[in-house]
């Protein structure tokens, strides 16, 4: 254990600098940058852009549900396009990528006292290859019968049989994009693991890191592992379909005819799907968990609750999280022994998760709690998520979930639980670190108009959606017509939901908004506006210039929670600050 | 700091042994491994993500293999060669393997040259290496050449259940894929170190960074992993 009580000067003579590329153009200085601070600004725009996409398709659909017909162009071969490209959209190409590769790229190394990402270069790489992951993807739009219609799990046989829309072309450029973004990602990861492990400045230990940089830390070792599943599915099924394989392909017959697949197994795709799926909700999951804790902390100015106990839920989930995948699956059938296992792993999760929850509520008691947008949006994340968690609950043993599968109770429950929640983190994340990236405040009297309509709007979406799943309303259907087991309040709730997701799209027009109107019109922020302790706020140059922190790279001598420490002449003490630790604060050591 | 070339690597700590410098590499600041460059830790990582993608296309092929109803090729008849009229199964296979596993030999012994500051030797023997592996993915090549002459395509074959085909030119293809990238690597490599571009710490045209021998042992690590994991396909798909 390094002694961090001496003063920067006793090392700074043995530490010395990472050698950094310095750009010499405006080409290598905002285009191919390998600075991840612009790498993070372009993933993150990157993201954000194709979630636009995402979000008017999602209006599309409602509109289809609630008013069928009323669109002419939405027959049922573009619904399912919409609900493909909507669900892999928003889980891979948005909240992904922008907690991972936005906030990843930006958060680390800031935070850690790094000057930069360990291999910039690679991380220049992987934001490319996502970038053209996207356009792949985009491109299926404009191929030959549009893109696939498969649903966004992709289930063989179905999503490469000839009646599903978009098998002349969607379904090979939604894999090859898939399988772009997968090689993408581990550049980006790669350099994620090794700048936490082996890239932090002096004082900084793991247990020292501000939570924000755990859970991305632990979703990207998780991505490292869960992603191989889904580039090896991807691959398989690009042979099922261009070269005629059967891995996933029994013997079918289509239109009364008989195909030339054979003995393939349309399960092992299942598995190897969730094996990769069901991570990829805690890969999305860990980053919000860790982004809260710290706007929790700065905005309520406490320390964290149990900041070690945090760190090793963290952990404890991720690792959890490869051992429940099944659980996606009960309906497909399996050996009520494996049902048994799965939902018991399943249901072992909410004891981590509810640890998490009743932390961040304590260190909200008795805080001096700021209602400022990010912890607006922070709170909202614990209500949603715990909303979430509960239908999780349900869902997560095996004979309620059978009944309630193919209903709109899955939609509902997976929308609060990782489609909203980590949204409204993302949001909350914007507003917090938004001051840092550009200097300037997002404008307050706007940030609380886009915070409420689209809390309680969201609400106001998914929370009917329980209760239409409960009386049967089915998932996935395009058009359900006179149904004699749905009341006539059943299709009421659906046009209430219908409005309600338009509204809270246009709020999010109010949001984009606010992000370009505050880059030159905004408040001047400083450099550290919210008074926060985590290095990222103690840079020399706000926004942080080219090397982050100037000549010296920053000392830590502290955890990342000393607010409102008794005694200190502030409300807080950044972790660089030398000088003494009250004793009875854990992580300070 | 007087010597430039461990800037990526901390001062040296006092090692603690067993359990308990474990648990005092990871409570430390900067590096959890101690001994491990940047480059180092990166190529593990990578190596472990690797080789998740590997076990899932074996474990799909064993699936595959379950779930076909159609009888499994016999490999040993498959893969067997007339020489001199004599019938030999696997024989070519076996040779192949041979062939790579000889080449990690090489393979670590340019690592140590490499150390050594040997700039020749670690060069000729990294050539070799590439030789090696150059053998093999020819030698792969006639083996695809004949199966594909004799009729075996990635959706049918003559002798049983069409998956055999399909796992067969995936997963060889895969790894010979993985076999060709190191034997271009190790080709570059080896010129950088013939030129003695390591010596000088010549800066990498994209990267800008000091170049190190140190490569030669990460190039090392990837080529011994791609050996390895043929350990496991000869295992599964030929022997079973």
């Amino acid at each position: 254990m390094v002694d961090a009580t001496h003063g920067p000067d006793a090392h700074a003579a043995e530490f010395p600098d990472v050698e950094l590329y310095h750009p010499r153009s405006w080409w290598t200085r905002y285009v191919f940058s390998q600075d991840a601070k612009v790498i993070a600004i372009q993933y993150a725009s990157t993201a954000l852009a194709i979630g636009m996409v995402a979000l008017v398709l999602s209006w599309l659909m409602r509109m289809q549900l609630a008013f069928p017909g009323f669109l002419e162009f939405i027959d049922a071969a573009a619904y399912y396009q919409f609900i493909t490209m909507h669900g892999m959209i928003m889980v891979i190409y948005l909240i992904t990528a922008l907690f991972l590769g936005g906030f990843g790229n930006y958060q680390i190394p800031l935070m850690l006292g790094a000057r930069d990402m360990v291999f910039p270069y690679v991380n220049m790489l992987s934001y490319w290859t996502y970038l053209l992951a996207v356009l792949v993807l985009v491109a299926s739009w404009f191929a030959p019968g549009g893109p696939t219609g498969a649903g966004w799990t992709l289930y063989p046989p179905q999503a490469i049989l000839s009646n599903t829309p978009g098998q002349e072309a969607g379904i090979v450029l939604m894999l090859v994009s898939l399988i772009l973004f997968v090689i993408g990602f581990t550049m980006g990861g790669l350099n994620y693991i090794v700048t936490v492990l082996q890239g932090r400045t002096r004082g900084m230990t793991l247990m020292r890191m501000p939570l924000t940089v755990w859970g991305i830390f632990v979703a990207t070792v998780m991505a490292m592992l869960a992603f191989p599943a889904l580039f090896v599915a991807c691959v398989m099924m690009l042979f099922d379909k261009l070269l005629g394989t059967s891995f996933f392909m029994p013997a079918v017959a289509e239109m009364g005819v008989q195909l030339a697949h054979n003995g393939g197994s349309p399960i092992l795709f299942q598995h190897l799907f969730w094996f990769f799926g069901h991570p990829e909700v805690y890969i999305v999951a860990l980053p919000a968990f860790g982004i809260v804790s710290d706007l929790l902390a700065t905005h309520a100015r406490k320390n964290i609750f149990g900041y070690r106990m945090m760190v090793w839920a963290i952990v404890i989930i991720g690792a959890l999280s490869f051992v429940v995948w099944a659980h996606h699956m009960y309906v497909s059938g399996m050996n009520p022994y494996f049902g048994f296992f799965f939902a018991t792993t399943t249901l072992i999760i909410a004891v981590p998760t509810a640890i998490k929850v009743y932390n961040w509520v304590l260190t909200l008691w008795r805080g001096d709690i700021h209602l400022n947008p990010p912890m607006l949006f922070a709170l909202a994340f614990i209500v949603t998520f715990v909303n979430g968690g509960l239908t999780g609950l349900f869902l997560g043993n095996v004979v309620v979930d059978v009944p309630l599968s193919d209903s709109m109770f899955v939609v509902a429950h997976f929308h609060m639980v990782m489609g909203v929640a980590q949204i409204l983190v993302i949001f909350g994340a914007i507003y917090h670190w938004y001051p840092k990236i550009t200097g300037r405040m997002l404008d307050n009297t706007l940030a609380h108009l886009h915070f409420w309509v689209t809390f309680v709007g969201a609400y106001l979406i998914f929370f009917p959606m329980h209760y239409l799943g409960l009386m049967g309303v089915p998932r996935r259907y395009f058009e359900s017509g006179d149904i004699s087991f749905q009341p006539p309040s059943a299709h009421e709730l659906n046009v209430f939901i219908t409005v309600m997701a338009l509204t809270v799209g246009a709020a999010q027009l109010v949001f984009v908004f606010n992000l370009i109107w505050s880059i030159r019109h905004g408040k001047p922020a400083g450099g550290n506006p919210w008074r926060a302790t985590t290095l990222e706020w103690q840079t020399p140059q706000t926004p942080p210039a080219h090397g982050n922190f100037g000549r010296e790279l920053p000392v830590v001598y502290r955890w990342a929670y000393d607010y409102s420490v008794p005694g200190a002449p502030e409300d807080f003490i950044p972790q660089n600050q030398p000088g003494p630790t009250p004793p009875h604060h854990e992580g300070s050591e | 700091m007087s010597d430039p070339a461990v800037t990526h690597s901390p001062p040296a700590e006092p090692q603690l042994p067993g359990l308990e410098g474990f648990v005092s590499d990871w409570s430390s600041d900067r590096t959890a491994f101690k001994t491990a460059s940047w480059g180092k830790a990166m190529i593990w990582i990578f190596l472990l993500s690797d080789t998740f993608i590997f076990s899932c296309f074996l474990l799909s092929y064993m699936t595959v293999r379950m779930s076909t109803e159609a009888a499994w090729p016999n490999p040993s008849e498959v893969f067997a060669l007339e020489i001199f009229g004599v019938h030999i199964p696997l024989i070519l296979i076996a040779i192949m393997t041979f062939v790579l596993i000889s080449s990690s030999g090489t393979m670590a012994m340019a690592v140590n040259y490499g150390y050594r500051r040997d700039r020749k030797k670690t060069a000729i023997l990294m050539l070799v290496t590439a030789a090696f592996g150059a053998t093999f993915v020819g030698m792969q090549a006639f083996e695809w050449t004949k199966l594909i002459s004799e009729g075996v395509r990635p959706w049918e074959n003559p002798w049983g259940a069409p998956q055999f085909g399909s796992v067969f030119f995936m997963i060889t293809g895969f790894h010979g894929t993985h076999v060709t990238i190191g034997v271009i690597f190790l080709l570059i490599i080896a010129r950088k170190v013939w030129r003695g571009d390591f010596d000088t710490e010549k800066k990498g045209f994209f990267t800008s960074r000091k170049g190190r021998y140190e490569i030669v042992e990460i190039t090392g690590l990837y080529w011994h992993f791609v050996d390895l994991v043929w350990v496991f396909i000869f295992a599964l798909f030929y022997l079973w």
